[in-house]
């Protein structure tokens, strides 16, 4: 029958998952059987994906790439590798972001900053020591190569400005708006709205301090506008940002985006 | 009128400008959506509101 196994069509007359690693691995490797990882044997069928990995050992770079998607759930890969993608801000939001969407496949990326790495931002943005005085864009990227080698990123380091909204933002299919400032969220939100009519934009309003995580929700305000947060909490002069909030609210981004991309629009 | 799926009231028509005023919003922290379109900023201070409007309004604080 065939089978996919570590990507590649693969004609075996195997009836179960264990048979199928007996033929082509040891007894020692994981199995994962379309999207789970397995621990009981389990019957296969005809075009079934089966990830065998061998654990501690560097996998040629053609199968690498199917075993680090082999824990999706089946068929989005495919989706998810023609999205296009642009985050505008890289601070906690945005480079937490970035990484969970380079992390799930998303083939397209575009990063937008103009700033450098400095010590305050280490609380809860996904930069480290090393990273220090770099741009932002660059450190991101770096970290991005490492993590999911496979997906195009493109960097941009300059300040959004209503004038280069347009140009840098056509062609994408969702715009991250993942800045810091309110003025800044506003001014990205208005400009893409009336510029760019057919991009969806999923924004952020409301992760400081350390009010209950439940308080951070997804919500649709308007047909290309979704809004994450608790849409009140806003960092202020004895009111901080933590990693906690902000990345609970980076993950209702990063799973709104990924449902956009499945075209979903339900929040 | 509907402000964020609230039935407001207005005794007469009003300036955009003066409802966003009396209700403390930021005209520079906002979005506003009317009648399911969004609103250019560069028009805010020409609409007039009235009892039939729906309006959507967003309202950004810092914090990223």
């Amino acid at each position: 029958m065939e089978l996919i196994i570590n990507g590649k069509k693969t004609e075996l007359d195997c009836n179960t998952a264990f048979e199928v690693r007996e033929h082509i691995g040891n007894l020692q490797d994981i199995i994962i059987l379309n999207g789970f990882q397995i621990e009981e044997n389990c019957k296969v069928k005809e075009k079934d994906s089966l990830a065998i990995i061998r654990k501690g050992v560097l996998p040629k770079r053609d199968e690498l790439e199917s075993m680090m998607m082999a824990r999706h759930t089946p068929n989005v890969y495919k989706k998810l590798k023609k999205g296009k993608v642009v985050i505008a801000g890289l601070g906690g939001l945005g480079s937490n972001i970035a990484v969970m969407l380079a992390r799930i496949g998303v083939g397209q990326l575009l990063l937008v900053d103009f700033d450098v790495v400095e010590p305050s931002n280490l609380n809860r943005q996904n930069y480290y020591i090393s990273h220090l005085g770099m741009p932002k864009t660059e450190a991101l990227k770096k970290q991005i190569t490492e993590i999911n080698p496979f997906i195009q990123v493109a960097v941009r380091k300059i300040k959004v400005t209503e004038e280069n909204v347009k140009e840098l933002f056509s062609g994408y299919d969702v715009i991250c708006e993942a800045f810091d400032k309110p003025e800044m969220k506003s001014m990205l939100v208005n400009t893409a709205l009336e510029e760019l009519p057919d991009i969806k934009l999923v924004s952020a309003s409301g992760m400081a301090g350390y009010d209950s995580g439940n308080l951070i929700r997804t919500v649709r305000v308007m047909k290309n506008l979704y809004i994450c947060g608790d849409l009140e909490n806003g960092a202020e002069v004895g009111r901080g940002l933590m990693a906690p909030r902000v990345q609970i609210c980076a993950g209702h981004q990063a799973n709104m985006i990924l449902r956009l991309l499945l075209k979903i629009e339900e929040v | 009128m509907r402000v964020n799926g609230k039935e407001v009231i207005l005794r007469k028509n009003q300036k955009l400008v003066d409802f966003l005023e009396i209700n403390q919003y930021d005209i520079r922290k906002i979005a506003i959506e009317c009648n399911g379109e969004i609103l250019p900023k560069s028009t805010y201070h020409q609409v007039i509101l009235n009892n039939e409007d729906r309006l959507e309004i967003v309202r950004f604080v810092g914090g990223g």
